[in-house]
């Protein structure tokens, strides 16, 4: 989707697959292969280990396989404030991305297409932050409005904010930080959609006597919807799993745990896994509704 | 070992092609005959399996049924690279990441050729490129690509050589330019050339014989002078130059020819130019070979008259005046009159008769789509 | 030229936005030259010192090297099988297909900390020793689906006729592949596996879950987030990203100036 930003310069038409041969099995079956046992089983060894019991006769961090879909009940009930938030966070950074994105993405797929160099130099811009480490961009961050920085004592001498409040470990700096990282994931399936519009059509608009702002609502923004679903698609997904951002170490505090935070302490620290694996199951079919949607409506052909 | 080939050109013959896709057929019932040494057109409209019967002959496709046979060699189960045959491709194929010289130098690095440059250089001479040999193929104009593409495949010397379409991208001049420079080297060097085009203009000039194709099998199969003079389908008649068709059933016959009766007017067609004698007939005439008379013409057993009709358009084409004649219960009619510097004698209204001698009438197997068939 | 404020509106936008898009990316560099004790909280003077020592630190260069290790290992096999699987989606028919995208869709779509527990999950059912290996096996794995979709593109703008030129002029079909197909695909393939290997060098989440005590570059910063992260760590992040910056503007230099030597046309 997104990455066809960066493929060929050459626009021909694409072709059409006309071969046949046992060449493909060769071909497709060593990837495939590959996810099928390191990707698919994984995923039913997931929901395996969501329904067991802790060992009756072993020690700490012992399970075994059983059908305790209880697990699922015990999860929901226990953690239903953090699956609330990690959705409205989730929701919250996406728009956010959107409406920070979509600007930018016009200004480099519309505006500049008479200069191709500069595009191509603005889009190296937008994703350069990807090629320094995410977690360094993060705590960048964190040190920025940290309680002591330049910013919050500002904030706090011109009366924003009390002296007493800080802004690191609130859910605005974890929803500001989620942003940030994934602004990238939202600009450039933007960009690849608005690249393709035709200009005539917002000349077409004007020659019919719209206003720039009427064209923009009514044609502009149809005809990028494609980019706007697969652009939100892959800036929601992650953003929902993520825990980084959220983490005590970095933007956030204890009250702002997403599910990917519990999933990790319950995974790596308390070594309850039915409980992790059972978030995480949770989790992944929030998301296949969420792709089932989007498949039924436009097909399998466009994800890749 | 380098693979050596047949020097001369081979024939080519295909048997009961049926060549199928997902979810139709794009040839059925094919037989071609290709002799050795010949300039064959394929020629045809979009769609018609011209394409698709090349690819066959190259081995980039394989019959569903049937079988090819290339110098007498079956080859139907050959691979593309073991076959000697070459391929201009319609948009070049030229590789744009090797130079003019490699491109044309490759099938003899293959086939592990002694001083392969060196033989690129002097294919590229005789289309007279060899100036550009160190270029990208990217760097050169539309008209010496296709140059470059005939040279990489002439080096070769294959047996068959097949043209897709070679010179649809070209301007008009340089595409004359061409046929004649693809013509003498093909009788130079004495391959058998199989070009597949649409441009009936281009297929009667360069080609010994012509296939009409349409729908996946051959139509007719000739000499494009015979082609044209006599042609046996509805499709041939009107795809090859133009036509007038009358359609009427058989009435009477004589010991040369045979006559039929439409719209009041009796048309007769000899016997050997006639592909039916009995029964429902179209039968046709091309209009450069009518005339009009403001006066009905005496009759008479060589011509054929047919009339009156109004004229409703005049078409001055530079060349001709080209005239549209409604003539009632027979529908429009065209006929062409060389300019011949005087200005026209007729006008639009006027009520002409038409008539054409009758050994230029030919008798269709066929009758055309829109009519009741027999 | 008429300078209406609406017109200035968006390309200022744009400005603000790129510049709130590299402030991370400048503080981590500045900060680089700090001359800081463990941690890198305040400024305290300007020195290369981190630059040209960076590996006394302890950690910091194993974590690097294996990080390199493990994203060069991860980026050859991710784009082996994932170039395979482009050209068979692009060129070939067959059944399953809309299956097929899906499941190479998936791994794309599904949040790091599923995978990372699944893959860790399944290595512990079968009782395999978290480690290196287990990292590289866990990247390649969410490394192909992107592989796949990089060199798809470029499969998809070649011209099928050039391979069957290839053949017409007497090539096997391995000689097709590596004189035409391979050469004509190879910026695609370089970007898939630039790609590959950024994602692999710059994961955290699913190592995490993967590693056993094994460090990444990224595993050593997060757990050195809680002490504090050590400026050399903001040396090798700039390192990194100088290298990827100048590579990313070579290749589109080099591609633009190829472009304006093959336009002259003769």
């Amino acid at each position: 989707m997104a990455f066809a930003a960066f493929g060929s310069n050459n626009s021909s038409k694409p072709s059409k697959p006309t071969k046949t041969g046992k060449v493909v099995i060769a071909l497709l079956a060593p990837g495939l292969a590959y996810l099928g046992a390191f990707f698919l089983t994984p995923l039913i060894a997931l929901i395996m280990v969501s329904l067991q019991i802790p060992d009756p006769a072993g020690g700490y961090a012992e399970y075994v396989p059983a059908l305790e879909i209880g697990n699922y009940g015990y999860v929901i009930a226990e953690y239903l404030p953090h699956i609330l938030r990690s959705f409205a966070y989730a929701l919250a950074a996406t728009v956010l991305a959107l409406l920070i994105s979509y600007p930018l993405a016009y200004f480099i797929g519309v505006k500049a297409r008479p200069w191709p160099m500069l595009q191509k130099l603005m889009l190296t811009l937008v994703i350069a932050p990807f090629f320094i480490s995410f977690l360094l961009r993060t705590l960048a961050w964190k040190q920025l409005f940290s309680n002591e920085s330049w910013i919050v004592t500002t904030l706090q001498d011109s009366g924003l904010l009390d002296q007493t409040q800080y802004v690191v470990g609130t859910p605005f700096m974890v929803i500001f930080g989620l942003t940030y990282n994934f602004i990238p994931f939202m600009t450039l399936p933007l960009y690849t959609s608005l690249e393709r519009l035709d200009i005539r059509y917002l000349e077409a608009g004007s020659d019919l006597y719209a206003s720039p702002a009427k064209v923009f609502r009514k044609v502009t923004l149809p005809l990028s919807m494609p980019g706007i679903i697969s652009g939100t698609l892959l800036t929601f997904i992650p953003i929902a799993g993520d825990y980084v951002n959220a983490s005590g170490d970095f933007l956030g505090s204890s009250s702002t745990a997403m599910i990917g935070n519990v999933i990790e302490s319950n995974y790596l620290q308390i070594n309850d896994y039915p409980s992790a694996s059972a978030l995480s199951v949770l989790l992944m079919g929030v998301i296949l509704v969420l792709v089932s949607v989007y498949v039924r409506k436009s097909g399998t052909e466009d994800l890749l | 070992m380098a693979k050596e080939f047949i020097a001369r050109g081979a024939y080519l013959e295909l048997k009961q092609i049926r060549k199928e896709f997902p979810g139709f057929v794009a040839i059925d019932n094919l037989d071609l005959h290709v002799p050795a040494g010949e300039f064959f057109a394929l020629l045809g409209p979009s769609g018609c399996g011209k394409t698709t019967t090349l690819r066959l002959v190259a081995g980039l496709e394989s019959p569903t049924k049937g079988q090819i046979y290339i110098g007498g060699k079956d080859v139907t189960n050959t691979k593309p690279h073991e076959r000697p045959v070459n391929t201009v491709f319609q948009s070049y194929a030229l590789f744009p990441h090797m130079s003019v010289l490699e491109n044309v130098a490759f099938g003899l690095r293959q086939r592990k050729i002694d001083e392969p440059l060196v033989k690129a250089k002097e294919a590229l001479n005789l289309v007279q490129l060899a100036h550009l040999a160190d270029r990208k193929p990217q760097q050169l104009s539309g008209g010496q690509q296709q140059r470059v593409a005939l040279a990489r495949a002439l080096v070769n010397r294959p047996s068959l050589l097949l043209l897709d379409e070679p010179l649809g991208a070209l301007d008009l001049k340089l595409r004359r330019e061409m046929q004649i420079e693809l013509k003498a080297i093909q009788m130079e060097v004495g391959l058998t050339f199989l070009h597949v085009t649409h441009d009936q203009e281009e297929a009667m000039d360069m080609a010994d014989t012509v296939a009409v194709m349409n729908l996946g099998h051959i139509e007719q199969m000739g000499a494009p002078e015979v082609l044209y003079d006599r042609p046996k389908t509805v499709f041939v008649s009107k795809f090859l130059g133009q036509s007038n068709l009358l359609v009427g059933d058989v009435t009477s016959t004589s010991a040369n020819s045979i006559s039929i009766e439409v719209g009041g007017n009796k048309i007769s067609v000899p016997k050997d130019r006639a592909e039916k004698h009995t029964g429902k007939i179209a039968i046709g005439f091309r209009p450069e070979k009518a005339i009009f008379h403001t006066k009905k013409p005496a009759a008479n057993s060589a011509t054929n008259v047919i009339g009156a009709g109004e004229i409703i358009d005049i078409r001055f084409t530079g060349v001709s005046n080209q005239y549209l004649i409604e003539v009632p219960n027979l529908g429009s009619i065209t006929v062409f009159a060389q300019n011949m510097g005087q200005s026209p004698v007729i006008e639009l209204g006027e009520k002409v008769w038409i008539s054409w001698a009758v050994e230029h009438t030919f008798g269709l197997s066929d009758l055309p789509a829109n009519v009741e068939q027999a | 030229m008429r300078f209406s404020l609406g017109k200035l509106a968006l390309p200022l936008y744009a400005v603000i936005a790129f510049i709130y898009l590299l402030i991370p990316i400048l503080y981590t560099f500045v900060f680089s030259f700090n001359d800081s004790l463990k941690t890198n909280l305040i400024w305290r003077g300007f020195t290369f010192d981190k630059w040209t020592n960076v590996c006394q630190r302890e950690g910091v260069c194993e974590a690097f090297t294996n990080s390199v290790f493990i994203g060069l290992i991860s980026t050859i096999v991710a784009t082996a099988l994932g170039t395979a699987i482009a050209i068979a989606l692009v060129r070939y028919r067959f059944k399953f297909r809309s299956s097929i995208n899906l499941l190479l869709f998936l791994p794309m779509a599904t949040p790091e900390v599923v995978l990372g527990a699944g893959l860790a999950s399944q290595f512990f059912n079968l009782g395999v020793q978290k480690g290196i290996w287990t990292i590289i096996i866990a990247h390649i794995m969410f490394c192909l689906s992107f592989v796949v979709v990089t060199v798809k593109a470029r499969v998809a703008s070649l011209d099928p006729a050039l391979e069957e030129a290839g053949r017409d002029l007497y090539a096997n079909p391995r000689q097709v592949f590596w004189k035409i197909t391979f050469p004509l695909l190879l910026p695609g393939i370089s970007a898939a596996a630039l790609l590959s290997f950024a994602l692999s060098f710059d994961d955290f989440i699913i190592t995490n879950f993967n590693a056993g005590a094994d460090m990444t570059f990224p595993r050593y910063v997060y757990t050195a987030a809680a002490r504090g992260v050590p400026a050399e760590a903001n040396v090798i992040g700039c390192a990194v990203f100088l290298l990827a910056i100048f590579i990313v503007l070579a290749t589109q230099i080099n591609s633009e100036v190829k472009r304006k030597r093959l336009a002259k046309k003769h």
